[in-house]
């Protein structure tokens, strides 16, 4: 069985997904299996990131991000499983359309900014001159032209971190990795990061980055693949991920008692003056007759939809989502 | 560009290139290439003062003399002749030989009582000069001058005639193999300096983390090709600056220098076999300090782990000093075989043998084991560093060492 038939026969977590216009597929793993001595970094990883999409790798620290980027971009090979770069199997022979920001960053210090980034188009099979004079144009693009002759050792952290970004793109490649692009970026950056990576994707460029910060995954990510303790529970659309769990309605009555009580679920619980329960199968017009009906004395009504931190919590369960919730603190620590 | 056809990555060449044209850049620029410049001039500098230092305090020793073994009445006007001149012009010192010693040149010279550096015999209308071809060239016009005014006539100087001593076959191997111990002790020198400072660049690349970012667009295997080429290539830069002012020194110092015993394959030769066998001992033990520099996290694990390849490196050295004097035996055999002492053997070879085939058959031979060593080099650091696994390859783990798998 050649590889290019088990990638097709093996199904994944997208596969349940609601049917969409067919994508050809930028990055696809199927059971991937990293082991580093007794330790199973990732057991089994299966993804499926269609092109031009942005797309999310979210969990806490320790759960396999790193790993799989990695193992997806041929820095390591996998113990098992197979994967595929923009249709080759062996990740190097597309280094040119691919941009990778690695986690830990790293430049050489006596580089000024254009060098960097000119350098880092010339790995990635630009010319070095015209790599430089593309660096002088991102740095004047993101306004950091005045940097430009600075050397790295001059920049600050944050500066030398966007200086490595750009060098991620300078060489305008289909497919980006970003492995925790927004750890150690203050909040004005994280801002600018969001709009680049929405501009690269608006190009045609697949986006994928790993994260624990729940925020950046549901504002910016078409799809996310859930990552704790090395599996995967969840890949898929983010909007599939939120409707695994019902809408939570939130009443405030004017009545304590009644009637009405019995319109509401077994499940519901009181806080305070609010009731929250997750909204009836059969819809909110039932419901709103039967208080209605029953004198509740309606003050308030919202139905709100699940964000992606409960489809979390409800994936990967409530000891990974504290994990997440500590890795985020952390950075944020890190970076205060 | 250079791409991989039917891919879109660079080749392995082009993209050592991308490295190595960074690595020789920055290091050529940098502080630490300037002290690698003047470290070994400063270091002959020194020497130099203190053979000048030496020299001084040997001059208390007796100077070389020139014998004069004519019949009595020639010596005796060569004397006067000498006593007259030497208040005008610098004569070196004469001594008179008489008896049946002077017929007996060759004990003359060799006599280390009389310190005779030649021997004037002949009449002052005919002269003859024997003695080291450096030293009658020197003294040649002194004697003429002498005999001029020995025959009384000061106006014509008289045909000199010389006698170069000749030198023995045992010598000139003698003279060889000092060549060839000096060549081995100089590429052992450069060699030791540069893996040393290749090790130091690999160390800094993982501090400074650009490791993954090359890692993720390249293969290993052109991160330490682009590595290793750079260094060379400083290296090239500081043997030009080294052997310029070598040579300038040689030129300028002509006259107080003694003469340079020649190489068997002559001195052009010997000097590109130098550079090649440089070449090839900087690549294979370089790829080693290398493979350390990538798998060592710290600078203490480095000088530790570094320890057995420098060990080994000195015992390259000792065979290869050995073997100079035994060539063709099978202790130089094996010495030519071993990947790392090939090229210091076979340098020696080209000081003491004239034969040219072998070289051309010793470095194809070093030519693959680069290759292999570079590849294992950085097979084992994708799997020891990188810890990458190896699924999908239908191989055997060691074979798959040598392999550059999915990546």
């Amino acid at each position: 069985m050649t590889m290019e038939t088990a990638l097709s026969e093996i199904p994944s977590a997208a596969d349940a997904s609601p049917p969409s216009p067919p994508r050809a597929l930028a990055i696809e793993a199927r059971g991937l299996v990293k082991r580093f001595g007794g330790t199973l970094a990732v057991d089994g990883v299966d993804i499926a990131v269609p092109e031009g999409a942005i797309y999310g790798i979210l969990g806490p620290n320790g759960a396999g991000k790193t790993t799989t980027l990695r193992m997806l971009l041929g820095i390591i090979d996998p113990d098992a499983g197979v994967r595929r770069l923009l249709g080759h199997d062996r990740p190097h022979e597309v280094s040119q359309l691919v941009g990778y920001l690695p986690e830990e960053r790293g430049l050489y210090p006596s580089m000024k900014a254009y060098e960097a980034i000119g350098f880092m188009g010339a790995l990635r099979g630009m010319d070095l001159a015209r790599a430089k004079a593309r660096g002088r144009e991102l740095l004047e693009d993101y306004g950091m032209g005045y940097a430009a002759d600075r050397t790295i050792r001059q920049l600050s952290k944050g500066m030398a971190q966007t200086v490595q970004l750009l060098g991620t793109f300078v060489h305008r490649p289909r497919l980006v990795i970003l492995d925790e692009p927004f750890s150690g970026l203050d909040a004005l950056n994280q801002g600018k990061l969001e709009k680049l990576i929405r501009e690269w994707a608006d190009e045609g460029t697949t986006v994928i980055f790993s994260t624990h910060v729940i925020h950046h995954a549901e504002r910016l990510c078409d799809s996310v693949a859930i990552i704790a303790g090395g599996k995967v529970p969840y890949a898929g659309p983010v909007d599939v991920a939120r409707d695994r769990i019902p809408a939570q309605v939130r009443l405030e009555t004017k009545a304590r008692e009644g009637a009405w009580r019995r319109a509401l679920p077994d499940s519901a619980r009181r806080e305070r003056d609010f009731w929250y329960f997750p909204l009836p199968e059969s819809g909110i017009e039932p419901l709103l007759r039967a208080l209605i009906e029953g004198e509740a004395g309606i003050q308030s009504l919202s139905i709100e939809r699940a964000g992606l931190h409960d489809a979390f919590v409800e994936i990967a369960g409530e000891a990974a989502a504290r994990e997440l919730a500590a890795s985020a603190q952390e950075q944020q620590e890190k970076r205060a | 560009m250079s791409a991989v056809p039917g891919t879109s990555r660079r080749s392995v060449l082009s993209a050592a290139f991308v490295v190595a044209r960074r690595d020789f850049t920055a290091i050529l620029f940098s502080k630490a290439f300037f002290f690698f410049l003047i470290g070994p001039l400063v270091f002959l500098g020194i020497s130099g003062a203190a053979g000048y230092v030496g020299a001084n305090a040997a001059g208390s020793a007796p100077d070389p003399r020139l014998g004069v073994a004519m019949a009595p009445a020639d010596a005796a006007a060569m004397v006067r002749a000498h006593e007259t001149l030497d208040e005008l012009v610098d004569l070196p010192p004469i001594e008179t030989v008489t008896g049946a010693e002077a017929n007996d040149i060759p004990a003359l010279l060799a006599d280390k009582d009389r310190n005779l550096a030649a021997v004037v015999t002949g009449t002052p209308t005919a002269p003859a000069l024997h003695g080291t071809q450096d030293r009658i060239d020197r003294w040649k016009g002194d004697v003429a001058l002498m005999a001029a005014g020995a025959r009384g006539d000061a106006a014509s100087y008289p045909e000199v005639t010389l006698f170069p001593a000749a030198t023995s076959r045992a010598s000139e191997q003698a003279a060889q193999a000092g060549t060839a111990t000096a060549a081995i002790t100089l590429l052992f020198l450069l060699c030791m300096l540069l893996a040393g400072m290749v090790m130091s660049n690999m160390v800094e690349e993982k501090a400074n983390k650009i490791i993954e970012i090359l890692a993720a667009a390249i293969p290993m295997d052109a991160v330490f090709l682009g590595k290793l080429f750079a260094m060379l290539a400083v290296s090239l830069v500081g043997i030009a600056v080294w052997g310029s002012v070598a040579l300038a020194v040689l030129v300028l110092g002509a006259s107080a220098l003694p003469p340079l015993p020649v190489p068997a394959v002559g001195w052009p030769l010997f000097c590109a076999l130098f550079l090649i066998y440089f070449a090839m001992a900087y690549l294979l033990i370089g790829s080693i300090f290398l493979a350390i520099g990538a798998m060592a996290p710290t600078v203490r694990d480095v000088q530790t782990m570094s320890m057995p390849a420098t060990i080994l490196q000195l015992g390259v050295f000792f065979l290869a000093t050995f073997a100079v004097s035994s060539t063709g035996s099978p202790l130089e055999l094996a010495g030519i075989a071993f990947p790392l002492s090939s090229p210091y053997v076979m340098l020696a070879r080209a000081a003491q043998e004239p034969v040219l085939w072998w070289h051309a058959a010793a470095i194809a031979w070093q030519v693959l084991w680069v290759v292999l060593f570079v590849r294992f080099g950085s097979a084992l650091f994708r799997r020891v560093v990188l810890k990458s696994g190896g699924a999908g390859r239908e191989k055997g783990k060691w074979r798959a060492l040598f392999t550059r798998g999915g990546a």
